[in-house]
């Protein structure tokens, strides 16, 4: 235990700690705000129609689609969702320096993420959906509504605070994957900890970047959850 | 006018197939307050969506002022929910959605332009008894309110037909009345031709004037209310009418064994006292097991069943008496030891 100490938590150490932590923080705390909401929304902006089309294309859903297309949309789904993430970074490489002409940065992690989060996301709004009363279905349709009527004037508001819960978990485990950014000379907190606390044997920094990871999430939870009560017009005491 | 002809309804399950409907013909005149009753499981639910074709009859037709609304096309379906509206048990209103906007949302559906529909919906809201309640949301209103927004709703794009699928059955009995005194007004007030879907012959009773008694996906019965009510031909249509049933007090004993039912029709019936004349004329004290009166169109109906004390007899003469009134019906029951599946019904 002593050694453990004298090893990672030197003088020494926390002396470079704290100068890393002030010179570097704030900017790799940026860098990881910024990558975690664009590849959040970029993979909202896909995973979201893609729940939708995974709920109404169902054999029971209000447009059924042929069965080998669902079949296949389910199966693209599921392929992106094993694959580890730090798999996925390389994997695609070429593809992110064909799409941006680079594939490193924070510009080079965010595809990737998007690649990683948005099955995820489909996957997340399909289940909200699908928690959706059928009784409010039916009753659109004999209200004379068509599929796109049915999808923007019925599902989607009624699954607000269903889909701001499950937009919630989205970010926070997006938030989680930016720390492999490093791996591609993405900057943020995950990168920090890894190649000066890791690599350097500086524990301090790495906890130093674990609890503002904490409160990151803690914030990020608690304003979703907040936002998910205040959005649900069936809660009658507010 | 609403044809239904030769319609079946059958689902594919993988227990096999199941006959929903079978072989069903109505007509439902412009104006009628049509009920649709049967006990749960009957088919009654399928019936009603297979009017807005929310289920696809697998054979026979419906017709709506002579269109067969199965031919539509999509868009002209679409076009037909807006003068065939329904109602639901759950009133199944937005939850997310305050009342003025559920009751927009047709209007939404139909294009209408915002200020037009916002205009219409706060018509409604009145016309419905909730003026204040614009701004509330569906969890702040209680069972009955929330039906009537799902009735304002429902009347938001001035339909021809308005389908009730139960739509009081989540309701209690004051909320009920009110709920069909609504939709009564309606009928009478706007023309607005309504099928009732219910399980409660109450409710078929205070607002319908035609009935259907479906049974296992079959119409049993079909008629004017006050007809079925009175004489009710189908053993469905008897359960449903005398909701007391002989069995129900055979477990008195052997010397209780001897039932009557009586059924009266209109007040001249009522009016004469009918068993003390038997017990001073025939001698024969009849004991009321129960009893229950109905107006239907301002006619007095009646049931009574009777316990007949002492033997074959004493039950023969008691029939006579009763059946030689005039506007009063006799069925008779009596079970002995010896013969326990002795169940003669006399009219």
């Amino acid at each position: 235990m002593e050694q453990y100490f004298a090893r990672y938590f030197s003088e020494k150490k926390m002396a470079d700690a704290w100068v890393i932590i002030q010179e570097d923080f704030l900017s790799a705390t940026v860098s990881t705000l910024y990558i975690t909401l664009m590849s959040t929304l970029l993979a909202i902006l896909i995973g979201l129609p893609l729940g939708v089309l995974l709920v109404t294309g169902d054999q029971k859903g209000i447009r059924p689609l042929p069965r080998w297309l669902m079949g296949m949309l389910n199966w693209i789904i599921n392929i992106l969702r094993s694959a580890p993430f730090i798999i996925l970074i390389v994997l695609l490489m070429p593809f992110t320096r064909l799409l941006l002409g680079s594939a490193v940065g924070d510009a080079g992690v965010i595809v990737p993420l998007v690649i990683a989060a948005f099955p995820f996301v489909a996957r997340l709004v399909e289940g909200s959906l699908r928690e959706l009363n059928p009784n409010i279905i039916e009753m659109a349709q004999s209200s004379g509504a068509n599929t796109w009527q049915i999808v923007f004037h019925v599902m989607l508001p009624e699954s607000v605070p269903s889909l701001i819960t499950a937009f919630t978990t989205a970010i926070t485990t997006i938030l989680g994957y930016t720390a492999m950014s490093g791996a591609v000379g993405g900057g943020g907190l995950g990168n920090l900890a890894i190649s000066q606390g890791q690599q350097r044997s500086n524990h301090a920094v790495m906890l130093a970047a674990l609890v503002i990871l904490i409160v990151l999430v803690q914030i990020l939870q608690t304003f979703g959850t907040w936002l998910a009560r205040k959005a649900d017009k069936r809660l009658k005491n507010k | 006018m609403i044809e239904i002809c030769n319609l079946s309804k059958s689902f594919v399950t993988a227990g096999g197939t199941v006959d929903a409907l079978r072989n069903v013909n109505l007509t439902i005149r412009d104006g009628d307050i049509y009920g649709i009753i049967g006990m749960s499981g009957a088919g009654k639910s399928t019936l009603v969506r297979c009017i807005n074709m929310l289920e696809r009859p697998t054979e026979g037709t419906v017709r709506m002022d002579g269109t067969d609304l199965g031919a539509l096309k999509k868009k002209d379906m679409q076009e037909m929910r807006h003068h065939v509206t329904m109602i639901f048990q759950s009133f199944n209103l937005l939850m997310q959605r305050n009342c003025i906007q559920n009751i927009m949302l047709p209007l939404k559906l139909s294009h209408v332009p915002r200020a037009q529909a916002l205009k219409r919906a706060e018509e409604l809201l009145k016309t419905v008894g909730m003026p204040d309640k614009a701004r509330a949301y569906p969890a702040q209103l209680s069972g009955g309110q929330q039906q009537r927004i799902a009735i304002a709703r429902a009347l938001a794009t001035d339909p021809k037909v308005l389908l009730c699928d139960e739509a009081t059955s989540a309701l209690d009995p004051k909320t009920t009345h009110d709920i069909l005194g609504l939709i009564r007004a309606i009928n009478r007030e706007m023309g607005i031709t309504v099928i009732v879907i219910t399980h409660q012959m109450s409710v078929v009773q205070e607002i319908c004037n035609r009935v259907a008694i479906l049974e296992n996906g079959t119409v049993v019965e079909e008629g004017d209310v006050s007809r079925v009510f009175s004489d009710p031909q189908a053993a469905a249509t008897k359960r449903l009418v005398y909701p007391d049933t002989f069995e129900e007090f055979e477990n008195l004993g052997t010397a209780h064994n001897q039932m009557i039912r009586l059924v009266f029709r209109g007040a001249e019936a009522a009016t004469r006292p009918l068993l003390a004349s038997m017990a001073i004329e025939c001698r024969i004290p009849a004991n009321i097991l129960s009893a229950s009166t109905r107006t239907l169109d301002g006619k007095v109906y009646g049931t009574m069943l009777l316990n007949i004390p002492g033997g074959p007899e004493e039950m023969t003469r008691a029939i006579r008496y009763l059946s030689s009134t005039p506007d009063v019906s006799v069925q008779a029951e009596s079970r002995y030891p010896s013969q326990p599946e002795g169940s003669p019904e006399a009219q």
